[in-house]
């Protein structure tokens, strides 16, 4: 299945300067893999010890795949997946 | 009674209202919990007194001395008040990219005010207030983003405020920063509704914010207890000011542009549980009124315009 990913900017050296790249997959595992595939070095990036980085944050249309079942969440045709840095966010 | 003997005493009790025109049915309803109604307008102010008061009982507060923490605006504010009534001097840490409403309120409270640069935004404002700490040993760092006061605040005020207004509560959205607010209510909801579902809005910030961040130098607060969470959403700036506006017009609220990202994750919520024909009360938090953020143009123009204008701003 077909899905766009958006990669952050610390991550861009990595696929060439993209901003946004395809993937395909039905989980987050498989979409990680074939990032990785196509973008090695990505996969050490996101993925440690068989889960995700502590401070990295992955959502699938808007919503955190920690809650969604990490890297087994399921990702449907057509979804947005974003990556980001987790930062300190919200009215402090 | 609507009496109190002095400002710090007016804190909480904030009145919770229902949103019959945008919940999406008469099973599915959305609240909203207004902290704007706090002393100093935000609901910081319950944290920010909470752990004055705790540094006072443990004796690291005494008279004169002074307050050092790093904040994007309303927790500096609420210390600000706590501050001077109390007889502190403040010293706030805050990234140089935050509106200007909320410097104007801090020195015109008389706090003073370090700037950290915008690109390393609210991690780098932690990490200056921590070397700051350092060299000046005599200053009390209360550390929102770590302080147990913080989420205790919250555990023994707006949660159970809550729950005895709205016992039937189903879920309950609210912004991710400190974490505080979602932990602390996050807890004391879930000891009585073991069902209830907490869920977090967090600002999803244009390139300009995140560029220069380091994948392995990330900050997760101390305080923050993945356990309590049930859903997270990242929600951008356009869709945070689209329902800012949309509670404005509908509802008649007059809320921040934080506000917006937390009723976009909240009718999300709202919106599955109408789908799936569940009955549900979704409290959501209205952090702080709409007046700090006038001058960055939120409330004008085309969602476009302003979207463009908050580009590299931290609006929550």
């Amino acid at each position: 299945m077909a899905v766009t990913v958006s990669i952050p900017t610390i991550l861009r050296n990595l696929t060439g300067g993209q901003k946004s790249v395809e993937a395909s997959g039905s989980t987050l595992a498989e979409v990680i893999d074939d990032l990785e595939s196509r973008h090695a070095g990505l996969k050490a990036k996101l993925v440690k010890d068989g889960s995700l980085h502590r401070f990295v944050n992955v959502y699938v249309n808007d919503e955190d795949v920690r809650f969604q079942g990490g890297l087994e969440a399921k990702v449907s045709e057509g979804a947005d997946v974003t990556i980001l840095p987790a930062v300190a966010g919200g009215m402090r | 009674m609507a009496r109190y003997d002095s400002l710090l005493d007016a804190l909480g009790d904030t009145p919770l209202v229902g949103l019959p025109r945008l919940s999406p049915s008469e099973t599915v309803r959305l609240w909203a919990k207004l902290e704007d109604r706090n002393p100093t307008g935000s609901i910081k102010d319950r944290p920010a007194l909470a752990m004055v008061e705790a540094a006072e009982r443990d004796g690291r507060l005494r008279p004169g001395s002074t307050i050092l923490e790093p904040t994007s605006g309303n927790t500096g504010i609420s210390l600000a008040m706590a501050a001077r009534l109390k007889g502190y001097r403040l010293v706030c840490v805050m990234p140089e990219n935050t509106s200007e409403e909320r410097r104007q309120l801090l020195a015109a409270y008389g706090a003073e005010i370090i700037s950290s640069p915008a690109a390393g935004g609210s991690n780098m404002a932690v990490a200056l207030a921590k070397q700051l700490a350092a060299a000046n040993p005599d200053w009390v760092m209360l550390y929102q983003y770590g302080n147990p006061a913080n989420a205790d605040a919250h555990y023994r005020t707006t949660g159970p405020e809550i729950l005895r207004d709205l016992p039937t509560v189903t879920h309950f959205v609210a912004g991710l920063g400190t974490t505080g607010t979602l932990v602390g209510v996050g807890r004391y909801l879930r000891e009585h509704k073991p069902d209830v579902q907490i869920v977090a809005a967090e600002p999803r910030y244009g390139e300009l914010v995140y560029g220069l961040r380091n994948l392995d130098e990330g900050f997760v607060p101390e305080l923050y207890d993945p356990d309590v969470l049930t859903g997270k959403f990242s929600v951008g700036s356009q869709d945070a000011l689209r329902r800012t506006r949309q509670l404005l017009e509908v509802e008649g609220i007059f809320a921040g542009i934080s506000t917006g990202a937390i009723l976009h994750a909240a009718l999300a919520v709202a919106e599955k549980a109408a789908g799936t024909g569940e009955r549900a009360d979704v409290v959501f938090v209205v952090a702080d009124g709409g007046w700090k953020y006038l001058s960055t143009g939120a409330y004008s123009g085309s969602l476009e315009e302003a979207a463009a204008r908050l580009e590299g701003h931290l609006w929550a």
